[in-house]
């Protein structure tokens, strides 16, 4: 490993991670702005109000509740937002364009892409889970009622991964590969010449299952959502005030930045889209049609985050074990059955 | 670079398998047994097993420790936040450093016996790329696969049929 190249991707890293914190900053300021026309009014108006939120967070005072052990404390919010931010270096943004011997837009291409974001999106259940140990064990009754709601946060973020998982798997089948840059070239090209090849299409019952899942997972819902609006005393809103908080903050949103992209590579084409004019153009509009998708995504996102009625917290555990993990079964069979007649 | 990440990734492992043994909260100790599978990825990684490596970061440190953390976590809802009672026993604190003693050299002799030291562990002709593991399963191991997802299936029935027997024997 030569020197050159190893300072050409830590700059490469430190440039997509910049653009990603700037993005998820802005996606915060959208999702503010989306939420007050739908409740018709004004929301935030200047362009620099996430600046400002993010100064008020800093300038909060701290506390730690007692009682708790410090370490995990102090560990519980690196373990939300380190897993979310790993998941960027696996994800292309454009084609490959080679410059200075790496690939400009994607960190590391690896074989295993698909595997090492369910690897991620398991260990980010910790963060969740950890955050409300501390408050735990301070006075029974709220700190029981915390436990138990606490509990129910990580449940749902297993149950719901699950059937996103299976639904993933569908993809993979239809690919044959487990590397995202495969999985968006399957993707080029147009049915008829108008419809675009996307794997939505055949993988509609997949794609219900997999934007479900990801909602839950990412908790970006009104109802039943972890810091579960209703009752607010549990998670890391009862535990964290300030820079800490604001970790989590940007863990939350990171993680919908996260799934609003692979979902745009898995199911959207990725950065395919019409390509015309001079060189430069064809460079730089792969690049556009990604972020135009990741936001329609991020868009639907908050939309139906603040439309859907809040569930039962029964109803909605019983929805994932009862119909959408079978469903994502199902999707996985018919896919298997169709390519099997297919190629077989 | 690989023998500096080798040494890295095996300290790691055992410090925090060390860790796990001598911490006394629990939660602790399942963390470091965290940081342990995740070494031990690590390792799989550097040997050219991204599969391995992947499935053990799924599985073990994803799945199997979150149950763990799931057991761990109402504690202190149980016992008021206090930690359990720590007594030696007598005949620990008489047998128990010659006993770690003994099993340590038989350890070292059985590895010394087995390991020459001068060549490094290998996975060798074993195939570790996904597709490999894959054609494996399917073409030459097809009936143990089959067979031990029947087991598993029959384990989780299993455990579900034993849950809700006490589940509703309590209420």
């Amino acid at each position: 490993m030569d020197i050159p190249f190893l300072i050409f991707t830590l700059l490469q890293i430190l440039v997509i991670l910049s653009v990603m914190i700037a993005a998820v900053t802005c996606t915060v300021c959208f999702a503010r702005r989306v939420r007050a026309r739908m409740e018709s009014h004004g929301g935030p108006q200047a362009a620099p109000q996430p600046l400002a939120d993010v100064i008020q967070q800093l300038r909060k005072e701290e506390f730690r509740p007692g009682g708790g052990l410090p370490l995990i404390y102090l560990a519980a919010p690196c373990l939300a937002v380190i897993p979310v931010f790993m998941t960027f270096a696996v994800i292309p943004f454009g084609p490959e364009y080679e410059a200075g011997g790496i690939n400009l837009f994607q960190i590391a291409d690896l074989d295993i892409g698909v595997l090492f974001l369910l690897a991620l999106s398991s260990m980010g259940v910790y963060g969740i889970a950890l955050a409300g140990w501390d408050s735990h064990g301070n006075d029974f009754l709220p700190g029981g009622l915390r436990g138990s709601a606490h509990l129910r946060n990580s449940a749902q973020m297993l149950s719901y991964g699950l059937a996103m998982a299976l639904s993933i798997v569908g993809v993979v089948l239809l690919t044959g590969s487990l590397s995202l840059r495969i999985i968006v070239e399957s993707q080029a090209g147009t049915f008829w010449r108008v419809v675009p090849d996307w794997n939505i299409i055949p993988q509609l019952i997949g794609f219900f299952c997999f934007f479900a899942g990801a909602i839950a997972v990412s908790g970006r819902l009104r109802f039943e959502r972890p810091e579960n609006g209703a009752e607010m005393i549990v998670g890391y809103h009862t535990d964290y005030r300030g820079k800490r908080f604001a970790i989590y903050f940007l863990a939350e949103y990171a993680t919908m930045m996260a799934v609003a992209c692979i979902g745009t590579v898995l199911y959207f084409g990725g950065w395919y889209g019409p390509a015309f004019g001079p060189e430069f153009l064809r460079t730089i509009l792969p690049l556009f049609w990604f972020a135009s998708k990741v936001a329609s995504f991020l868009f639907v996102y908050i939309w139906i985050r603040e439309t859907l009625p809040r569930f039962r917290f029964d109803q909605w555990m019983g929805f994932s074990s009862k119909f959408l993990v079978p469903l994502a079964a199902a999707n996985l069979v018919l896919t298997g059955f169709v390519l099997a007649l297919r190629y077989g | 670079m690989y023998p500096v990440l080798f040494y890295l990734f095996a300290a790691a492992a055992t410090g925090f398998g060390l860790n796990l043994v001598l911490q006394r909260h629990p939660l602790y100790s399942a963390l470091s047994l965290i940081g342990v599978m995740a070494s031990l990825a690590s390792l799989y990684l550097l040997l050219g097993a991204e599969f391995i490596a992947a499935v053990q970061m799924i599985l073990f440190a994803g799945a199997i420790m979150t149950l763990f953390l799931f057991v761990i976590l109402p504690l202190p809802l149980l016992h008021g936040g206090e930690e359990a009672g720590w007594r030696r026993s007598r005949m620990v604190k008489h047998l128990g450093a010659p006993l770690l003693i003994v099993l340590l050299s038989l350890l070292a002799t059985v590895i010394d016996r087995q390991f020459p030291p001068d060549s490094m562990v290998r996975f060798g002709t074993f195939p570790g790329r996904t597709a490999d593991i894959g054609r494996q399963i399917f073409l030459y191991y097809i009936l143990p696969f089959e067979a031990v997802s029947i087991l598993i299936l029959v384990a989780a029935l299993g455990a579900v049929v034993l849950a809700g027997k006490s589940a509703s024997k309590s209420d």
